[in-house]
């Protein structure tokens, strides 16, 4: 069976959601971006509602919703702040995922519900200086201590890096096992041997947190393993599809901004006598965007769906990714040039939608790297 | 506590247009949403359960099956039951015949403290549902509150009357119809999102369920007759009188007294 309908409780959701989302973050989103603030406060109003645990089961105090749901939450948090949509995705879906579907039932109560109601925000830190689309090339090292772990290395790019109390990393217990010798961990701030590096200046999503992870000999509790040593990638690949189904809904989100900005403003500048809109170039180009939008809105449910019926999603969420994020450059590129110079000019918010979109092709794999996903599946190789 | 808040769901008039050859309302494609009052009066009815340190706040609407959707959305901003009063009897009533139904309807749940209704509907400003429940009950009412609180068992109420504050106190059980500068309504959280379809209490009640008389309520129970509904033709340009101030006032006084005014 198709069926294109939310359900009421879903249609709620988006609603309440949107009405936060206009009233409590939009409204802050230029300035933080201007000073490249991540700020707290809103971190925990946003956590107030539940948006932090929004896949986290009910019993360890997360809401319990379908990837279906999480969908419309992302997307209407992305159009009012992208970097918030940034942090809200990353702590579901990179955060909360893992855990709650590799972590003991220990690791699940001591992390899953502060997490979920905002008392604590968590990071998820794969990538390292020579471990980008190559991920499986991991350098941080685990060493058995005996009683504890004893971590070596570091993370770079890691989105709520420098404010987490604590970070899910992958790092490699035999290096000589290559991919099979990759685990997973989590290490709390705090923990002597683990400092925060560089904090990143960066093009978008500048009220988002991009910080430097650096470990040594940090020793962390025996326990403090998601599943069993060896099955690190396998988590790190399976977290990265679910987060790939939420950056459609982020890139959505983005372009449903850049869209509704220009529509706007083509209905009120007038040149050569006439609204913008008025003119059939630009008429066609706010055509294609919308359609853009819904093709995008389109895999994204589709990839949604597939993950809450259990069916396998993973080739969907990277061409849902993939398209997504191309789609929200494209879009918030023709919103500029619909508001023709003042486009270019900070008064406006579209500069601030073209440049936060820009990250939707790069991190939880660059298109490059959905294109070789995507192809490995329709061909077999 | 028990505090019943009866809630309605209209159209939002901000995207209501008015067929210019008929004169009534269109209302295809017109999203409804929960009377604006009311929401306000849900968040003074939640403040309140807190502050009397626990209790109950029941939401009560009466109107189609649809409606269901904005007894949902107040379940989820904190209300703990819903009751829906649907039959195709209750349809056509005017705000009498609606006051009587609701009246039936807080009558069978039983011990009650207060009620607490938005000052009126943005679909008919009327302003009289509360009032009139009020008479039904035959409790003391306070209308056009801007705050509430409550005080050694009884309610403190400022009303907000004609550029004035009138400070009231009321013995419980009461009526109150709230303003929207009484508070700022909370966002429904995700997780009261999904209660409010999951785990909260929500019935549906028929005009029998209330045991209300059927020649009461709906249309039959509605003395008031719509002849017509029109909008009325834009007000001419005024006269603006300039120059001399004698002469200016010689002008009007001549104008008012040649329209029969004066
Ligand atoms: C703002 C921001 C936030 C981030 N947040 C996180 C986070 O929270 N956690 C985390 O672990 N990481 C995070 N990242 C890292 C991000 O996932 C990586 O930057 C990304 O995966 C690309 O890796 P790289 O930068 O090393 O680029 P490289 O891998 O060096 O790629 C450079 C270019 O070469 C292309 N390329 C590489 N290999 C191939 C190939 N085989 N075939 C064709 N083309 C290829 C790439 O697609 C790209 O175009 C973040 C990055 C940024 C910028």
């Amino acid at each position: 069976m198709i069926d294109f309908k939310l359900s009421p409780e879903q249609e709620l959701i988006r609603k309440t959601v949107a009405e936060f989302a206009a009233e409590v973050i939009a409204p802050m989103a230029a300035e933080l971006d201007e000073k490249q603030e991540f700020s707290m406060e809103l971190t925990r109003a946003i956590a107030r509602q539940g948006y932090l645990g929004i896949i986290v089961p009910p019993e360890y105090g997360g809401a319990g919703a379908c990837a279906l749901t999480y969908c419309q939450v992302i997307e209407e948090v992305s159009k009012a702040c992208a970097a918030q949509g940034v942090t809200m995705s990353l702590s579901n879906s990179l955060v909360a995922y893992p855990i709650m579907t590799y972590g003991s039932e220990e690791i699940k109560r001591r992390y899953l519900t502060p997490l979920a109601s905002g008392e604590k925000l968590g990071c998820f830190a794969l990538t390292e200086p020579n471990a980008g689309s190559d991920s499986s090339n991991q350098e941080t090292t685990a060493t058995d201590g005996g009683d504890c772990w004893i971590i070596n290395g570091s993370k770079i790019f890691i989105s709520n890096g420098g404010v987490a109390d604590f970070a899910v990393i992958i790092a490699s217990t035999n290096r000589a096992a290559k991919i099979r010798g990759l685990s997973a961990f989590i290490v709390d701030k705090g923990t002597p041997g683990f400092t925060i590096g560089v904090k990143e200046n960066k093009l978008g999503i500048r009220a988002s947190n991009t910080a430097e992870l650096v470990f040594q000999n940090c020793r962390i509790p025996k326990g403090n393993i998601l599943a069993a040593p060896g099955r690190g990638f396998r988590i790190a690949m399976d977290t990265l599809d679910g987060g790939r189904v939420g950056v459609g809904a982020q890139a959505c989100g983005i372009a449903r901004a850049a869209y509704e900005a220009a529509h706007k403003y083509a209905k009120e500048r007038k040149q050569f006598g006439s609204a913008l809109v008025d003119f059939q170039g630009i008429a066609h180009k706010l055509a294609d965007m919308k359609l853009d939008i819904e093709t995008t809105r389109l895999l994204t449910w589709k990839a949604a769906w597939l993950k809450d019926n259990k069916k396998r999603f993973a080739k969907d969420a990277a061409m849902a990714k993939l398209y997504g994020s191309e789609m929200a450059t494209r879009v918030a590129h023709q919103a500029i040039q619909i508001h023709g110079g003042y486009g270019f000019i900070k008064d406006y918010p579209v500069e601030r939608y073209y440049r936060d979109a820009r990250i939707l092709e790069l991190y939880e794999g660059t298109s490059e790297v959905q294109r070789m996903v995507i192809a490995s599946y329709v061909l077999g190789v | 506590m028990l505090i019943i808040v009866p809630i309605k769901q209209v159209p939002d008039t901000n995207d209501v247009r008015i067929d210019p050859e008929t004169g009534t309302l269109i209302r295809e494609g017109v999203p409804s949403i929960v009377n604006p009052e009311d929401r306000h009066a849900v968040e003074m009815a939640l403040v309140l359960k807190d502050q009397a340190g626990g209790g109950k706040v029941v939401v009560v609407s009466m109107g189609p099956p649809q409606a269901e959707i904005a007894l949902r959305e107040m379940l989820a901003m904190g209300a703990d039951e819903a009751i829906l009063l649907s039959d195709r009897a209750f349809a056509g009533a005017d705000t009498l015949a609606t006051a009587c139904a609701l009246a039936h309807a807080v009558r069978q749940l039983g011990q009650y403290d207060l009620i607490i209704c938005g000052r009126q509907a943005i679909d008919g400003d009327t302003a009289q549902v509360g009032p009139q429940l009020a008479e039904f009950l035959q409790i003391p009412q306070a209308t056009y509150a801007q705050d509430l609180r409550l005080e050694g068992g009884k309610i403190r109420v400022e009303r907000a009357v004609e550029g004035e504050v009138q400070v009231l106190e009321l013995p419980l059980p009461a009526l109150v119809t709230c303003l929207k500068e009484a508070n700022k309504p909370r966002i429904p959280t995700l997780k009261g999102c999904i209660g409010a379809f999951r785990e909260k209490p929500f019935q549906v009640w028929n005009a029998s369920r209330i045991k209300v008389p059927l020649e009461q309520i709906g249309l039959k129970g509605s003395p008031t007759q719509v002849r017509r509904t029109f909008t009325p033709p834009p007000r001419g340009q005024g006269i603006v009188l300039t120059g001399d101030p004698q002469q200016a006032v010689q002008t009007l006084v001549q104008t008012l007294r040649e329209k029969g005014i004066m």
